[in-house]
């Protein structure tokens, strides 16, 4: 565990890549009463920011949090200091992905009755976002 | 009024009833959605950091094919995917000139991109369409679902006020059906995670209904496949009346006199034929 953030490498990729600097949030936890799923959260929403700030990378790499966030952009529509939460949960879910060898999640995970059923758009979000 | 019309996925399976019915009732509207030849699929969702640019290869050729015409969608993914990458290859040049170099094409950002519902509102304008109804929906209470990516993130989408949107009710109301507000009617259906956590996409989706019924709505529209998945296939059997869901257009096609339930009929009937002939 690190306590710091200083020269980590995926606060300065999200810093790059999505704009949004965890710093800049002064945990009002707006973004946790936005959000519609935190029932099944591990860490509520700014928690995870929080623990950008604190760096702590290996325990946001095991938190079921960022895989719970739908991208439904509800937070970033309520931060008074206009960050993209959604953004950042995107920056924590493709660390772990680039990471690790193969998918999170495929065609053989589901169950024919869902591949029957399941509109087009649904596959092909769930594999995109749990996917390389 | 002459647009390109991008269908995307599940216009062509799940949600064949939404082209269906939108084509149907554009056509009796004047509106000439044109479809665009040999396109692809969005992507579905679009990619949050930049350094994604293979995400952006579908949205951005599609984008370029609309050859500058006004390029309509009915999907609110389809949507929301085209404008947001519209947005960033007008804002980040690198990014553009990437994508564009390995597609070999030009193309900078340019075109008006649309959801249907824009089409009603900005351009035919919601009074005309109200004129043009032949079977108003007197006394049916319809409530307006918006979900997520129609309205978020509001600057770039730039569709209704995100907290407060009226497009919707505003189209209900031409329609001649009563309008029905519910609290929850700007919330996530769980998208996505009805896929990998369906239990997740049960609790939204119950609070969704729940707020319509309470509100009084016989009805619910939408604009998203994946939100009326959800809302029909999540939904918790409580033994009551279940709120019915419908796709906009459907209700559009209604209250234009036009036959979409014989409109779906045979687009099944065409779809089971296909599918027997394999």
């Amino acid at each position: 565990m690190t306590a710091s953030n200083e020269g980590s490498r995926l606060i300065d990729e999200m810093k790059a890549q999505s704009g949004q600097d965890p710093a800049d949030c002064y945990q009002c936890a707006k973004c946790s009463a936005a959000c519609p799923v935190t029932a099944a959260m591990d860490l509520l929403p700014h928690q995870v920011i929080r623990y950008l700030q604190m760096g702590l990378e290996e325990e946001l790499s095991n938190s079921k949090t960022p895989w719970i966030c739908a991208s439904c952009f509800t937070c970033a529509a309520r931060c008074p200091r206009d960050l993209d939460l959604a953004r950042m949960m995107e920056g924590v879910r493709l660390t772990v992905l680039r990471k690790r060898e193969g998918n999170k999640f495929g065609p053989a995970d589901l169950t024919p009755e869902q591949l029957e059923k399941l509109p087009q758009q649904a596959l092909v979000s769930g594999f995109r976002k749990y996917n390389k | 009024m002459r647009y390109r019309y991008f269908p995307g996925c599940t216009l062509k399976g799940q949600a064949k009833n939404m082209e269906n019915t939108t084509m149907a009732a554009a056509s009796a509207l004047g509106i000439e959605l044109v479809e665009l030849e040999e396109w692809q699929c969005c992507g579905a969702v679009y990619p949050l950091y930049e350094d994604e640019l293979i995400s952006l290869l579908s949205p951005v050729r599609t984008l370029a094919a609309a050859e500058g015409e006004p390029l309509v969608s009915l999907c609110a993914a389809c949507h929301h995917v085209l404008k947001r990458a519209q947005e960033l290859m007008q804002r980040n040049e690198e990014a553009r000139d990437k994508v564009t170099d390995y597609l070999e094409i030009e193309y900078k950002g340019e075109g008006r991109v649309l959801h249907f519902l824009e089409v009603l509102r900005d351009d035919l304008g919601f009074d005309k369409l109200a004129e043009m109804i032949k079977k108003p929906l007197e006394g049916k209470k319809v409530a307006a679902y918006y979900g997520c990516l129609l309205l978020r993130p509001s600057k770039v989408m730039q569709f209704d006020d995100p907290e407060n949107p009226t497009i919707m009710e505003d189209f209900i109301k031409a329609l001649g059906a009563e309008v029905v507000k519910s609290p929850y009617r700007t919330e996530c259906c769980g998208a996505y995670l009805s896929v990998t956590e369906e239990g997740v996409a049960r609790d939204t989706v119950a609070k969704i209904l729940q707020s319509a019924r309470n509100a009084g709505a016989e009805a619910l529209i939408t604009a998203c496949p994946l939100c009326r998945y959800n809302l029909e296939n999540c939904a918790a059997d409580d033994g009551k009346e279940p709120v019915q869901v419908y796709y906009f257009s459907e209700l559009l096609a209604e209250a234009l006199g036009l036959q979409y339930k014989q409109l779906m009929a045979e687009a099944k009937e065409r779809r089971r034929v296909a599918s027997d002939s394999k």
